[in-house]
């Protein structure tokens, strides 16, 4: 007995709609993110994340309306990310309706952010979102990288994943960006080893193309929870299907 | 001012207004309102105690708005809804901090024990605890009204609940051993999972504790 395996799909919001890239690029419109988070939520969605990729700084509230708008006819755990530089744009947020909200590249540039918001706010609502790619120029395997996977930190993933936790986080979203649009598979290796270094529940993303990937990152990678996006959003699979799939396969889900 | 139907206490702990939604879904017609107002929660037919955070903090924000007598009474008089630390609140003492609570009832707020995180596999099952666990009914109750003994809710918590009357539990869920994950004693219910983001289950909790009539 313990806790079901969460399946989370992923909205990446830029002005207002829902858009899905490859590799961190080319993006496509895929819909409304009120209607998009409704679909999933009726599915049986075990939490939802928005990523808001606005890169226009007048757009950035945005997600604030989207996320009241959400918060008021769903009802399961909504976490919130992208261009979180304070810990106002954290209160802001969780005032909006999120339950968690993400920090990546502010938490590389001040990791005190993500100190004091869990300080403030308490550890269950920090996530920190590690973007990570496989390194051969480095004394270790996987490097953290910042501004969607544009700038390299020089920083190991694994030390990294580590010391985000001792400064509060409550839930680490790790991302490898080898994978992410590719949809051959969770990056398993890197997912199970922060996932041994720390305490906290880890939610795997980048690389979901099969429901099987979904199981692989559970059992292969020791993640707590899957994050998909393309495979939902556009009717591949419902997240009943993928429910079902993990089921059948030993896991327990929702 | 007219009385409110049910008064979320605010004591500036995060963020109530999904409890708040919560209530106007299931209850459209019923006045709700988050208040730090002490005179307004006398008042209120129904009182909810959320709470997010760690517990020392709480009680330092609860007493600092004056409010420890307000929700002390409530648990006394009318139908009482506590919510993750808005339940280990109600206990006589948190290992969180080393604080006392509010002493409603007697018991202790442990954290999750290092050495016994483990399933039967041996697998490392982490903390906090975060996510849909099983909820069994050891009592029968007007809130579990509609709701299938083993429904799953939403948890996030690394501390929980050990209270020294067996009695008062209402529910336990094992992560991984079991652990008090309801009580119920008269006009008071308080549960350590979030029922304003557990779906359909946790929606059903609030509509029951909506028409509940101790």
């Amino acid at each position: 007995m313990g806790c079901a395996k969460r399946i989370i799909p992923c909205l990446d919001v830029t002005d207002g709609r829902v858009v899905k890239g490859v590799n961190f690029l080319e993006l496509r419109d895929a819909g409304d993110p009120v209607e998009i988070a409704q679909r999933y939520n009726d599915q049986g969605a075990d939490e939802l994340t928005f990523l808001d990729i606005t890169a226009s700084s007048d757009n950035r509230d945005l997600i604030l309306h989207i996320i009241e708008r959400v918060a008021e006819q769903i009802f399961i755990p909504l976490t919130v990310g992208g261009g979180v530089r304070k810990v106002e744009d954290v209160r802001r947020l969780l005032n909006a309706g999120a339950d968690k909200v993400s920090i990546n590249t502010t938490a590389v540039l001040n990791p005190q952010v993500v100190e004091d918001a869990a300080s403030r706010f308490g550890s269950q609502c920090i996530v920190v979102a590690i973007d990570a790619k496989k390194v051969d120029n480095q004394p270790f395997e996987w490097e953290v990288f910042t501004h969607g996977g544009r700038n390299p930190t020089g920083l190991d993933a694994v030390k990294w994943a580590q010391k985000m936790v001792s400064l509060g986080a409550g839930e680490l979203l790790v991302t490898s960006m080898d994978r992410d649009g590719t949809k051959i598979g969770f990056n398993n290796p890197l997912n199970k080893a922060i996932s041994d270094a720390v305490d906290v529940p880890l939610i795997a993303s980048g690389g979901v193309g099969n429901l099987q990937h979904l199981v692989d990152g559970v059992t292969m990678g020791g993640a707590d929870a899957v994050l998909a996006a393309s495979i939902f959003h556009y009717g591949e699979f419902t997240v009943q299907q993928a429910k079902d799939y993990m089921r059948e396969h030993g896991l327990e889900v929702r | 001012m007219s009385r409110l139907q049910v008064a979320i206490v605010d004591y500036g702990m995060g963020n109530l207004r999904s409890v708040a939604n919560a209530f106007k879904a299931v209850a459209p017609s019923i006045s709700v309102a988050v208040t730090s107002d002490p005179e307004q929660i006398a008042q209120a037919e129904r009182v909810v105690f959320p709470g997010q955070g760690a517990m020392p903090d709480c009680i330092r924000e609860l007493d600092a708005r004056h409010l420890r007598q307000a929700v002390i009474d409530a648990t006394q008089q009318k139908p009482f809804l506590g919510i993750c630390i808005g339940l280990q609140m109600l206990f006589e003492h948190s290992e969180e901090g080393d604080v006392p609570g509010l002493g409603v009832y007697r018991g202790e707020v442990k954290r999750f024990p290092a050495d016994k995180m483990h399933d039967e596999q041996g697998a490392k099952l982490k903390v906090p605890h975060m996510g849909w666990s099983q909820v069994h009914q050891t009592q029968a109750h007007a809130l579990w009204s509609e709701i299938p003994d083993q429904a799953r809710f939403y948890y996030v918590h690394s501390y929980y609940v050990a209270p020294e009357e067996a009695t008062l539990t209402a529910a336990t869920t094992a992560y991984p051993f079991d652990y008090t994950g309801a009580i119920a004693r008269d006009n008071v219910f308080a549960v350590q999972f979030h029922p304003e983001k557990s779906a359909n289950a946790g929606l059903q909790l609030l509509r029951n504790f909506v028409n509940w009539k101790p």
